[in-house]
């Protein structure tokens, strides 16, 4: 089915995707969060009729705007590398993956860019009231488009609500609540969003620092500080409860990236969380070189069973645990995997053999056989381990899923403190006294974006061999190009992405120093 | 969910598509309007109004296209994996044209830029010629046909090193490459008419309306009358197996008669609309022209896929020749995705509104100072 995998093309492939995703990554979730601080003044604009609000809604807008064409310009590309980079993939799960593009096209897309003409444009020519619905429309529309790509990447975590049909060798929808209401889903869309809505508080809260450190424009940093700060406070609640929920649906489903997450080896009841620590640079298994061990770390005892399963005696799996298996435990091993998922391809490619040579009676039974619940249940939930060799190729890279979870964790605790303590601040009216803090405000700008990506590597490296838990490879997933034109193309995304980012940096820290147009002579 | 027979779903999603393609081609005004800034606006204050007047349209065309991909790879994801995955080239080169588009508005007028605006002009002209000449050819294949085999589970191989490009040596395709370039600067020049309130603008519009009627109806003609006396991909409804058929799509055209009268039905409306601005009242063109020019394409897609023909048809292979019945998402998968498209009229009827509010006045110079948003 899958022969002569190149894995060149395969990590060039992969390379531009990152590229691209990352790149989009750097861009959207400003969007998120701004839109809902934006639609959040305005309202406060129509309601007091206060000159200052539309100052501030204006400003922000304006920033907004910058950053959403280049946020739009890589999400095509994005939508675009499925099919051109990944077509096998595409075909594999086209019937899922599919369907929550295409109503992200048509219920989201079209409100948020229907609705952002005339929140940039519409100020002298529609009423308030239609633009502040204008203004809350964009807000909702850049949302629901998280949510349709997102239950799409969660599915991709968590293939459920499917069946696999032998006919036309690919998985196809059976239940679309299932896909929808996925808790792994549900949690991913909240979690994602939230980590944006915290990017963008932080961004308004450094931004007000800096006009607060150049005692300029201070009514409006501020008052926009308190925006934030609120704004801020609630969604790292949000994300630190959604963060809690992905963690056990990452124990539920994806074990190994939770093994890998936090450098568990070897399976323990009652197992710690890692608050720190540091990984030694070499295997700690001489015939595994995935495998590392600790130089040293700070634990709490018994909290990673508390977190993964609600249970502080819990068995929380190690990577040896998923890799041997443990029957004492229940878990299969990787190498009864191996089996099943060679049973299930072997047998899909005798029922398209018969069918090629018109031999109705052993099709009919062949699909009988391969379309019955034990099968679909017990070896095509394994297809994808039919093709892998070497069971030590499904450990993800322990390093880097390990030091992208704790240091995205330890950012995000950061900021939570950030939006305390300027929010204290401000309402003591001593916000401006605390000039070491404005800094930090400003150096958290960087950080956070550090911490969203950080996110999508936990996400997405922990999740590697697979890009189909369990039923579809990376490597089986990539389009049949050559490795040269896809070189090609990824050195020129990573000049042009890198040649606009330059551009929007520079435009947007011209408009912060320009600062607002004061709105009704106000100062 | 909803009862309807799986061949009527592919049908069903197949129109959606056609719509689609068809909105794509008409909102592609804007690149149109792209590829005429230097033409029509002889100075940047002029040039500023011009690329405002598409500025506060581009999101739409991206939104279309963005959700015509979408609904492609929801509704015949086999179409997605094999034309994307194989013709790597042109799709690469479509895209790149678009991700220059997208923040070039936005960026142009900006202080410290980086590029500077002329780059950024560039950028724009690049996507309003080579977005909708590429479009156009990469269309034409879906009449042509494409170089490529699917195995037995349906995994593409290109047969040719160009990935995709070689349709660019074939005239038919280049025709309709041609059609949708000239086709989009004329839309563009009526959009003008309708929504830029500038004497000297408006009088290089006409100019340039002259200009370009010419070539287009060269050029659509070429690709009708061509169209209508080439062989056809067509496959057997029981067997599926696929063969040549002369005359293909105008066998289609006389056997789908109401497919007819919208395609006749469209031209007229194009052409009336390009003579009411040329010889009566310039302004109302747009809406006859763009209705028309909606109506066109969405024959033309129906002729494409419809009456068992192969809408991407393979001249490397013909049984991997893709149809509505081979290529097409489980019908439980169309049958979410329909519910779902009972929203378009929603989506149409909210857009209609917000279009009116911005559009309720026409663009001048001096909305050009006051407005805190200029591109």
């Amino acid at each position: 089915m899958f022969e002569a995998i190149d894995m060149s093309l395969v990590n060039w492939s992969r390379a531009q995707f990152a590229l691209t995703a990352m790149y989009h990554w750097l861009f959207v979730p400003l969007t998120l969060g701004t839109t809902f601080m934006i639609a959040i003044m305005e309202t406060i604009y129509v309601k007091t009729g206060k000159p200052e609000w539309k100052t501030m809604t204006k400003f922000w807008m304006t920033l907004f705007g910058i950053n959403f064409a280049i946020g739009v310009s890589t999400g095509i590309i994005l939508e675009f590398e499925f099919g051109t980079n990944w077509s096998n993939y595409s075909w594999f799960v086209g019937d899922i993956f599919g369907a929550p593009l295409a109503i992200e096209g048509i219920m989201a897309f079209f409100l948020e860019s229907t609705f952002i003409a005339v929140m940039f444009f519409g100020w002298n020519k529609v009423s308030k009231k239609f633009h502040l619905l204008s203004s809350w429309l964009v807000a909702i529309g850049a949302n629901l488009s998280a949510l349709w790509i997102l239950v799409a990447n969660a599915w991709m975590q968590n293939p459920v609500g499917t069946t696999f049909n032998p006919d036309t060798a690919r998985n196809e929808m059976t239940s679309f609540w299932d896909v929808l209401f996925s808790p792994v889903a549900i949690n991913k869309f909240l979690h994602t969003i939230s980590s944006g809505f915290v990017l963008s508080a932080i961004f308004v809260i450094g931004v007000s620092a800096w006009f607060l450190l150049r005692k300029r424009h201070i009514v409006m940093a501020r008052k926009s500080i308190m925006i934030a700060a609120i704004f801020g406070f609630i969604s790292s609640l949000l994300l630190i409860g959604t963060g809690d929920g992905s963690a056990k649906q990452v124990a539920k489903v994806q074990p190994m990236k939770l093994a890998a997450m936090e450098g568990l080896n070897d399976g323990v009841e009652g197992a710690p969380l890692v608050a720190f620590g540091v990984l030694k640079p070499y295997e700690a298994d001489p015939d595994n070189e995935k495998l590392k061990d600790y130089l040293f770390k700070i634990e709490i005892p018994k909290f990673l069973s508390f977190l993964s399963f609600g249970d502080f005696n819990a068995f929380v799996p190690g990577i040896n645990d998923l890799i041997h298996g443990n029957e004492e435990r229940g878990i299969m091993s990787s190498f009864e995997k191996i089996e099943r998922g060679k049973v299930a391809i072997e047998k899909l490619t005798a029922f398209k053999n018969a069918k090629k040579e018109g031999n109705t009676t052993e099709v009919n039974e062949l699909r009988e056989l391969l379309t019955s619940n034990d099968f679909q249940d017990n070896y095509f939930k394994y297809l994808g381990y039919g093709y892998v060799s070497d069971p030590n190729f499904l450990i993800p890279n322990v390093p880097l899923a390990f030091y992208s979870f704790h240091f995205m964790v330890m950012l995000g605790f950061l900021f939570l403190a950030i939006f305390v303590l300027s929010f204290w601040w401000v309402i003591k009216g001593t916000l401006e006294k605390q000039r070491w803090f404005l800094y930090l405000s400003i150096l958290a700008i960087p950080l956070a974006y550090l911490a969203t990506q950080l996110g999508w590597m936990v996400a997405e490296f922990g999740r590697q061999p697979w890009v189909i838990q369990d039923l579809m490879l990376t490597t089986t997933a990539v389009s049949n190009i050559n490795t040269a034109s896809v070189k090609i193309t990824f050195f020129l995304f990573a000049f042009i992405f890198t040649g606009l980012l330059i551009a929007e940096i520079g435009i947007m820290f011209k408009q912060i120093k320009k600062g607002p147009k004061e709105e009704g002579g106000q100062k | 969910m909803m009862n309807i027979p799986y061949d009527l779903l592919q049908e069903y999603w197949w129109a959606i598509i056609s719509l689609l393609g068809a909105l794509l081609v008409f909102l592609m005004f804007v690149q149109g309007g792209q590829s005429l800034i230097y033409s029509v606006a002889k100075n940047n204050e002029q040039r500023t109004i011009v690329i405002n007047a598409l500025g506060r349209k581009w999101e739409f065309t991206f939104t279309t296209l963005v959700t015509f991909g979408g609904a492609f790879f929801a509704s015949f994801p086999l179409f997605y994996a094999t034309s994307f995955g194989g013709a790597y080239w042109v799709w690469m080169a479509i895209l790149l044209t678009f991700i220059l588009q997208a923040v070039s508005y936005e960026f142009r007028s900006k202080p410290a830029n980086f590029f500077g605006a002329k780059v950024y002009e560039a950028f724009l002209v690049a996507n309003g010629l080579l977005g909708t000449i590429l479009i156009g050819t990469a269309v034409g294949t879906f009449f042509n046909g494409a170089q490529f085999t699917l195995n037995d589970y349906h995994q593409v191989t290109w047969e040719t090193s160009t990935r995709g490009l070689e349709a660019v040596l074939n005239f038919h395709n280049v025709a309709l490459g041609l059609t949708v370039f000239f086709l989009a600067r004329v839309l563009a020049l009526l959009y003008f008419n309708n929504t830029i309130e500038h004497d000297e603008i408006a009088k290089n519009t006409r100019k340039q309306l002259i200009i370009n009627v010419v070539p287009f109806l060269v050029f659509f003609l070429l690709f009708v009358v061509v169209l209508l006396l080439k062989d056809g991909f067509a496959y057997n409804p029981e067997t599926l197996v696929v063969a040549l058929e002369p005359y293909k799509y105008l066998h289609n055209f006389l056997q789908k008669p109401l497919v007819l009268v919208v395609f006749l039905l469209g031209v007229v409306l194009v052409l009336w609309g390009i003579y009411n601005d040329l010889f009566r009242k310039a302004g109302k063109g747009i809406w006859f022209s763009g209705i028309g020019t909606i109506l066109t394409v969405f024959a033309l897609f129906l002729l494409a896929g419809y009456n068992n023909t192969c809408f991407y048809p393979s001249i490397a292979d013909l049984q991997s020749s893709l149809h509505i019945r081979n290529s097409s998402s489980s019908e439980f998968t169309l049958s979410v995705m329909s519910v779902v498209s009972l929203l378009v009229p929603f989506v149409a009827a909210y857009i209609w509104i917000a279009w009116r509010a911005i559009n309720n006045k026409k663009i001048d110079k001096d909305e050009m100072k006051t407005d805190t948003h200029v591109y």
